[in-house]
């Protein structure tokens, strides 16, 4: 009788769990029959742009699944010219060597700019003795020689306290960590290594908020969604302490700070996979607006037209 | 009555239903299932041996290539690991001293209230109350490493530490990691502990109770040292867990790889730097990617030493009843 009881049970549990399966599948199918995946990788900095981008998308075509990892500009280009993604999310410019191992692989590619970014220094809303800081006073603390040397506050301005530096920073793989240290260092690259470092913007935010001595950087949009913790550092680079923002950077006042933010497509799979081409039309034709949900700087009137001749491109 | 056929007398008597038991048929039909057990018995262990050298071989392929670019002294003595700076370095010793960090403390809280849990449970507890108890130490143990790692990064730091205990930490140490990891190790101590204390025979404690001795006295006298041996090795399974938790650690201890002078500090762990940098940008071959290897082989020889050393600890020790 056990047996029998027991039987029945665990059969009945299958058949429960296999139709359960079978109905979950059926969601209305999207207007114009689009499915598939559209993998994107690459910077931290672009990601929220690009997940936004890929969640408006799929109201409307919830066959497809757009992917968006974080594994810094270098790594996303490394991947993305092995082809093993569509696109790949960068917040600086392709570079040479990365060029050429896409031409050695045969991937083609268009670089659409998406938006600009105020790359922002921030420290924690306790600290109260840091307004405004020189390009001159964060080179000091973020430059190769000041591995190991320069550790407390006093030694980058005499008026700081007396207090331990921390610091957080994206890894090497990180755009924004060759951009920072190309304009503040004065060479990709160049670093000092003894920081937190993390490709995980939200790894710096956590660290920057828990201390009041500390200091991080990262793309604009992680200020804005952490602005009641952190406090963003304005930097001057001599004429005069400009804090990070959307008009600031549409102006050109923040300087040397702002840069310009890319996707790359893959053409052959924008002309081969129906999802990717209307993923990266929507994105394009929706710059706007998707920009302005995830509260990024968005394009102006000049970058916006240079968008669109870029989308016409990838189509030939 | 004895057969002419059969020359396994007993087990030809026990065979399952069936007219005679020396009919060959039968016979031939119980060796084959035999042997098919056996097989696939042998087939399972020696799955897990060959596993475990595939394992250590992947490990040590990559190791080579790292060691003929990278000095075997200069990574083991180096204080400086940078591996992916543009002027890179190699000294794994920051990573050992988080790790080394984050181990200790974990086991100093680990070990005495485990222990302390173990002896509750076996010398002192009621029958209800263990019963109750045990079960609940189980679901300690349950928990995800993950969820430890969100425990030591949002309450642990900021609350325990900060709040109540105010002690200066950042969001990131190797305090609140080796806290949490110590509470994550608690079931492993307590009940392998506790087990051995169950295992030493009754009788000693009786005696031990009839020369007049309390409790406390037996247990730390006698019962004790009858299992030490056992806890000996509840303490270096412990260890050895610690060695290798990467979770907690990479939540919550840090990513700066430095020497680690101040427990309050943050640094970063053999096995946080792994999980760190395998989910980035490493070309196979690289220096990088091969960097990966020889950490993970460090760790996979670091537990293998513990290990053996636990081994020869717990055989010279052990007393057999």
């Amino acid at each position: 009788m056990n047996r029998i009881a027991r039987t029945t049970a665990v059969a009945s549990a299958l058949a429960l769990s296999l139709a359960l399966a079978a109905c979950g599948g059926g969601n209305e199918s999207s207007a114009d029959g689009v499915s598939g995946e559209v993998v994107t990788d690459g910077s931290s900095t672009v990601q929220p742009l690009t997940a936004a981008a890929g969640e408006l998308f799929s109201e409307e075509n919830s066959d497809v699944n757009v992917s968006v990892a974080t594994s810094g500009t270098g790594g996303g280009f490394e991947k993305f010219c092995a082809g093993e993604t569509s696109m790949s999310n960068a917040s600086r410019p392709i570079k040479d060597e990365e060029k050429a191992l896409c031409d050695e692989n045969g991937v083609e590619f268009s670089e659409l700019r998406v938006a600009t970014d105020a790359l922002t220094v921030v420290t924690s809303k306790e600290n109260d003795f840091v307004q405004c800081l020189t390009t001159d006073e964060l080179k000091t603390m973020w430059e190769p020689g000041a591995e190991g040397k320069v550790t407390t506050w006093k030694q980058v301005n005499s008026e700081f306290p007396d207090e331990k530096l921390e610091l957080y920073g994206p890894g090497t793989d990180s755009g924004t960590f060759d951009y920072f240290t190309d304009e503040i260092n004065g060479e990709e690259g160049a670093s000092r290594s003894d920081y937190n470092a993390s490709e995980d913007d939200n790894v710096i935010v956590k660290g920057v908020a828990g201390s009041p001595n500390a200091l991080g950087y990262f793309g604009f949009t992680y200020f804005e969604e952490n602005a009641e913790t952190l406090k963003a550092v304005e930097v001057d680079s001599g004429e005069g302490c400009v804090g990070p923002s959307a008009e600031a950077a549409a102006d050109g006042t923040y300087v040397p700070l702002s840069r310009p933010l890319f996707i790359y497509v893959n053409k052959n799979d924008y002309a081969s996979k129906k999802q990717v081409a209307a993923f990266v039309d929507f994105y394009v034709e929706q710059n706007q607006p998707i920009s302005e949900a995830a509260k990024f700087i968005t394009l102006n009137d000049e970058q916006s037209t240079e968008l669109e001749a870029a989308l016409e491109s990838l189509k030939s | 009555m004895t057969s002419i056929v059969t020359p396994r007398g007993p087990s030809a008597e026990t065979a399952p239903s069936g007219p005679s038991p020396e009919h060959p048929l039968k016979r031939s039909q119980r060796r084959i299932g035999e042997g098919i057990a056996m097989t696939v018995l042998r087939a399972a262990a020696g799955l897990s041996v060959v596993i475990t050298v595939g394992i250590f071989v992947s490990l040590l392929i990559p190791s080579i290539s790292f060691f003929r670019e990278i000095n075997a002294w200069d990574f083991l003595t180096g204080t400086r690991w940078a591996p992916t700076f543009s002027d890179p370095d190699f000294g794994v010793f920051p990573l050992i001293t988080g790790t080394m960090w984050t181990t200790l403390i974990g086991l100093l809280i680990a070990v005495p209230i485990g222990l302390g849990a173990a002896v509750f449970l076996s010398e002192y507890a009621h029958d209800r109350v263990r019963r109750i108890f045990k079960p609940i130490l189980e679901i300690l143990a349950g928990i995800p490493s993950v969820v430890y790692g969100y425990f030591a990064l949002f309450f642990v730091a900021p609350v325990v530490l900060k709040d109540l205990l105010g002690i200066q930490v950042g969001t990131f140490s190797v305090l609140a990691a080796g806290i949490v990891l110590g509470i994550m190790i608690i079931p492993t101590v307590a009940s392998l502990s506790e087990d051995s204390l169950s295992a030493v025979p009754q009788s000693l404690r009786e005696g031990s109770y009839a020369l007049g001795a309390n409790t406390m006295r037996t247990t730390l006298r006698v019962v004790f040292p009858a299992a030490i041996s056992g806890i000996t090795a509840s303490i270096v399974l412990a260890l050895s867990r610690a060695v290798g938790e990467t979770m907690i650690v990479a939540l919550a201890a840090g990513t700066r790889a430095q020497v680690v002078t101040n427990p309050t500090d943050n640094g970063q762990t053999m096995t946080g730097f792994i999980a760190q940098t395998a989910t980035g940008e490493s070309s196979p071959g690289s220096l990088t990617y091969n960097t990966l290897f020889a950490v993970g082989l460090l760790l996979f020889v670091v537990t293998f030493v513990i290990n053996v050393i636990a081994g020869i600890i717990v055989r010279r020790i052990r007393e057999e009843y």
